[in-house]
């Protein structure tokens, strides 16, 4: 990779700074998918602000109707956590799925959801669960957030501190894994919260994360898996590569909504 | 160049280092800890497993810098006064191995799954947790068995797992 500056505050307030002051910079989480990319010199930032030694940026909290996360909370921490485990155990079972064990004491969900890689598994779980995304400088809808593949609403500078999930009523997540990268070739993520039902697709879109009405609507009416029956994804705006066509992804879209369902559906 | 100052298999070590140093390029071109391998350098072979503050972490996609005040252990860490950690023996007595490539990064796993999961690990759960480190000869048979006579063995004399 390209020789870069490292800079590593302790605040919120000097990374931003920070981030003001010099050229052509971006911020390090947990390194997993920013590292390789400079390696590949896809990326050749000027400088590194390393966000590891913020502790506002840690923790893990919960209140009566919502589980807050850190932005450098590791994905093994989300997997270990009791709060996570019994107030939205999907969420905590997603985080099981990225990667593998060294990945996870790495990877951190601010890296994941700032990237917004299209077969990410937390883009899905943040707009199923309608989670909001805390910045230093404001609150973001995840429905406004995600804007296609490796874009959001993060303006320059702007640092994710927090990401808020609503605790559902019951929550599953269902991912075809590719067996060596281990993203989602296509992965659901469906939340049930009152009549609401929000469902989200990560890996098939071509634009990256995306919701399904049409199944929406089905499932707030009747919350099980034949609920589904009829309801057709067509392959257009499907993503399409080496691994999977786009007629096979919509086709897996189908299946794994209605294994997301099943999941979700004998919590109970 | 920016001053790093870890502790490597109960070792103090400062050095001033470029920033894009990775954490295993430090470990073996600085300290010579050449046990640790670089694989496919893209974090997907695992043959680069260090613990990190007591964590196995892929130390290809680590900068050495984000080391810095952390406590790192190495496969050369693992064996107390000339004698191998039980993991280590497991591996051997099983044969989890062939050329040996890949044997550093396992154990480092190895070690760290059992200190996550505990003692009694089958199969399944040992295949799963491997699922960051490849190995291309052995098809995992005889790691898997290493694994879990290891992890047994680890239990059984934990002074040396203390040692760790």
């Amino acid at each position: 990779m390209y020789a870069f500056e490292y800079h590593r505050p302790t605040s919120i307030g000097q990374a931003a700074t920070l981030a003001t002051e010099v050229e052509d910079v971006k911020f390090l989480a947990g390194g997993h998918t920013l590292l390789p990319t400079m390696k590949m010199r896809l990326a050749a930032p000027a400088s590194l602000i390393d966000l590891s030694q913020i502790a506002e940026l840690h923790g893990i909290e919960r209140s009566a109707e919502s589980i807050t996360i850190g932005a450098m909370t590791k994905h093994a921490e989300v997997v270990n956590s009791s709060e996570i485990r019994e107030s939205i155990p999907a969420l905590a079972e997603m985080a099981e799925l990225i990667g593998d064990p060294h990945v996870r004491h790495r990877g951190t969900i601010g890296g994941s959801v700032a990237n917004n890689d299209p077969s990410a598994d937390y883009p899905a779980a943040c707009l199923a669960l309608n989670a909001t995304i805390i910045t230093n400088k404001r609150e973001i809808a995840a429905d406004d957030f995600f804007q296609g593949i490796f874009t959001t609403a993060l303006e320059e500078g702007e640092i994710i501190t927090r990401v808020s999930f609503p605790i559902p009523s019951r929550a599953a997540y269902a991912k075809f894994r590719h067996p060596a990268s281990r993203y989602a070739l296509v992965g659901v993520f469906v939340a049930e919260r009152g009549n609401d039902v929000r469902l989200a697709v990560t890996g098939a879109g071509a634009d990256g994360v995306f919701r399904v009405p049409e199944m929406e609507q089905s499932l707030s009416r009747h919350f099980a898996p034949d609920a589904l029956e009829g309801i057709i994804i067509p392959p257009e705006g499907m993503n399409g590569d080496i691994h999977a066509d786009a007629a096979y992804r919509a086709h897996l879209v189908g299946i794994m909504a209605r294994r997301a369902v099943q999941a979700a559906a004998s919590r109970g | 160049m920016t001053t790093v100052s870890l502790t490597v298999n109960g070792q103090s070590v400062t050095a001033d280092v470029d920033p894009r140093t990775l954490l295993v390029q430090f470990l073996r071109e600085n300290l010579r800890l050449t046990g640790t391998h670089v694989g496919c350098d893209t974090s997907q072979c695992g043959a680069c497993v260090v613990h990190l503050n007591g964590q196995a972490v892929k130390a290809c996609t680590v900068l050495a810098v984000q080391a810095d005040a952390s406590v790192v252990t190495t496969i050369e860490g693992l064996a107390q006064g000339g004698e191998l950690h039980p993991m280590q023996a497991a591996f051997r007595e099983h044969h989890g191995l062939q050329c040996g490539y890949c044997t550093p990064g396992m154990i480092m796993a190895a070690v760290d799954m059992v200190n996550r999961k505990g003692s009694n690990l089958d199969e399944q759960t040992i295949r799963a947790e491997l699922e960051g480190n490849l190995c291309r000869c052995t098809g995992y048979h005889n790691i898997v068995k290493a694994v879990a006579a290891g992890a047994q063995a680890m239990v059984q004399n934990p002074v040396r797992q203390a040692a760790e």
